[in-house]
């Protein structure tokens, strides 16, 4: 169906379950997660550890096979489909900020960020010019040669962010984007994240514990024990 | 991805250093054993290049290598010289004799009984006094490192140091008086006793009763014949065997290589070379894999196919491989500069390299496959794990 108009359904999981392992080491993760996020929103999830946050995201980026009920992400059926299949649909519509950022530590800046460009076909050089300018979107236009470690953990942040934009997802994932920030800064790159990824036809689903940072979600899903609990709107409108 | 790839493999350099340093290393390893034991097998036919004139080498059938000393009857020359396409036919004597220098040295030369008349069979260089000068009464020629070392002589009794022997000087062949009439050059064999050339008359006339007999027979084929051909036909017609000068030589090498255990034990330091390159470079590549695991996940994540990381990988793993075997390769080449001026084998024929990159080709495919069996096993879903 690919919506895009505004608030248009992105992702739509029914009676979502996930089980690790079989028999007496089974783990059910997710039993039965109904969840919506539309386009042109933030939406949060949150949740203590280990009550499956983590995987549903993966469910939802097509990085993980779910076990039971039904997962639609822009109309698409990711899980039905092949590895490879899968892999293009994840190059072209997903974007990750990953937990533990994952920025190669040997390449720089513009490399990290150019690198899903690549992944799609881009030439080296288009590929790096079109991260440079997404550098300077994220406020780090002077740092495009230099390597992670002589980054701050904020500016890794952002350049982890522009990573995940570069390409232009409709679908923008953030594990726990700020649990290795100070609030200031945890609060920074969320206002970022939200002024560069905030488009009508584009989703920005967050993994959160941070509740310093709830104010900024359009909404936020409270998960507990492998499900969905409840969804609430924003405490503020933005 | 190509470049994004070198970029990963280059941007930790004290890694790819150490990668590159195995690689170097087992390329070396392999590649300079290589070349000495292609040194050795080269030396096992050194002699039977030198002679060069003759097409075929004609011998008693039992005869297995160049010092062989089974004999034939003085009649085979004569049945060579009737089988058709042989242009001409010599007789050569090659047998071991002792040797007594003029300062009473005793040592086990090799002679060489060159055919009277025409010579044929003579080393290719003369260094000093002349070939025609073998047929003055008791004349030989001596091999000018041969004269420096085995046939070196004490000026008087007591003196420590030795002089070369020269045109001129005197030793005894089995007893026999001959005088030094010039010295020749040789490539260095795989046997060591000095090599001293005579007549063929003179060779018969010194060497032991029991010893004076025919050895080799040098034949020329005739323009439009088949070497080969008439080699057959000689062998076939004399009872005799009758090789080209390439198959006596591989006759040569294959009975050394045998008979001396060189080609096994050579063979088991090429091998070590090769597990020892697999084991460095294995280790080193699967830690640089598994350092990297990550980032090759959080690319999967981000789209890149199983076949896209395995060409990333398999670039890195070339790159690492071309450096380590070129830099590998220049060592050996250099170790042989230093190698050539010594007594030591070192042949560093085009084999050899090539032998040495399929290697650790080899070596670098079977350690890359350890590692890309990791990365193809890789769940997209592990970056998101903390």
């Amino acid at each position: 169906m690919n919506t895009t108009t505004r608030h248009a359904l992105a992702v739509d999981c029914r009676a979502l379950t996930k089980q690790y392992g079989q028999g007496e080491n089974a783990v059910q993760a997710l039993r039965g997660v109904d969840l919506d996020v539309r386009t042109g929103e933030m939406t949060y999830l949150v949740g203590p550890s280990g009550c499956g946050k983590t995987t549903l995201i993966s469910v939802i980026a097509g990085t993980l096979d779910r076990t039971g009920g039904s997962c639609h992400v822009f109309g698409d059926d990711v899980a039905s489909w092949g590895e490879r299949k899968r892999a293009a649909w994840r190059g072209r519509n997903v974007g990750f900020v990953f937990q533990a950022l994952n920025l190669v530590p040997t390449l720089t800046a513009a490399e990290n960020v150019a690198v899903p460009l690549m992944i799609l076909g881009e030439g080296h050089d288009a590929a790096l010019k079109r991260a440079a300018a997404m550098l300077e979107r994220v406020d780090l236009g002077a740092r495009t040669r230099s390597l992670p470690a002589q980054l701050s953990g904020g500016q890794q942040q952002r350049v982890a962010i522009a990573r995940a934009l570069v390409h232009e997802p409709r679908l923008v994932v953030c594990d726990e984007p700020t649990s290795a920030l100070d609030h200031e800064t945890g609060q920074r790159v969320m206002e970022l994240l939200r002024s560069v990824a905030s488009r009508d036809d584009r989703a920005l689903l967050v993994v959160t514990h941070d509740s310093r940072i709830f104010a900024l979600a359009d909404r936020i899903a409270h998960m507990d024990d492998g499900r969905v609990q409840r969804v609430e709107s924003a405490p503020s409108s933005h | 991805m190509i470049r994004i790839a070198l970029r990963m493999l280059l941007g930790d350099k004290l890694k790819y250093a150490g990668l590159v340093a195995g690689l170097a290393f087992a390329t070396l390893l392999i590649t300079q054993q290589g070349s000495i034991f292609a040194g050795f097998v080269l030396r096992t036919g050194a002699w039977i290049r030198d002679t060069g004139q003759a097409d075929l080498w004609v011998m008693d059938k039992q005869v297995e290598f160049t010092e062989d000393r089974k004999t034939m009857l003085d009649s085979s020359l004569l049945r060579v010289r009737g089988v058709e396409g042989v242009e001409w036919a010599v007789p050569m004597y090659k047998a071991y004799m002792p040797c007594r220098l003029s300062d009473g040295t005793r040592v086990v030369v090799r002679v060489i009984g060159l055919d009277d008349a025409t010579l044929l069979g003579a080393p290719p260089i003369i260094e000093s006094g002349a070939l025609e000068a073998l047929r003055q009464d008791r004349a030989v020629l001596i091999d000018a490192a041969d004269a420096q070392d085995e046939l070196a002589i004490r000026e008087a009794l007591g003196d420590t140091s030795k002089r070369p022997m020269q045109v001129g000087d005197r030793l005894d062949l089995n007893d026999h008086e001959m005088v030094v009439v010039g010295r020749y050059r040789r490539t260095t064999e795989f046997f060591w006793d000095p090599l001293i050339y005579t007549t063929y008359t003179r060779a018969l006339a010194i060497a032991p009763p029991e010893r004076r007999m025919l050895n080799f027979v040098l034949a020329r084929v005739k323009p439009g014949y088949d070497h080969d051909a008439v080699a057959a036909k000689i062998s076939e017609l004399s009872g005799l065997q009758a090789y080209t000068e390439a198959g006596f030589e591989a006759r040569s090498e294959e009975f050394i290589l045998r008979k001396t255990g060189i080609l096994a034990n050579f063979g088991i330091t090429i091998a070590l070379g090769f597990v020892i390159g697999v084991l460095i470079s294995g280790q080193l590549l699967y830690n640089f894999i598994l350092d990297n695991q990550r980032s090759f996940a959080a690319m999967k994540a981000m789209g890149a196919s199983n076949f896209m990381l395995l060409r990333m990988v398999a670039a890195q793993v070339l790159f690492a491989a071309f450096v380590g075997f070129g830099i590998g390769v220049g060592l050996t080449a250099l170790s042989g500069n230093f190698l050539e001026k010594s007594e030591l084998a070192f042949n560093m024929a085009w084999q050899v390299p090539v032998f040495g990159g399929i290697a650790i080709l080899i070596c670098c495919l079977f350690a890359a496959a350890l590692s890309i069996s990791r990365v193809l096993r890789l769940e997209p879903a592990v970056v998101f794990k903390g």
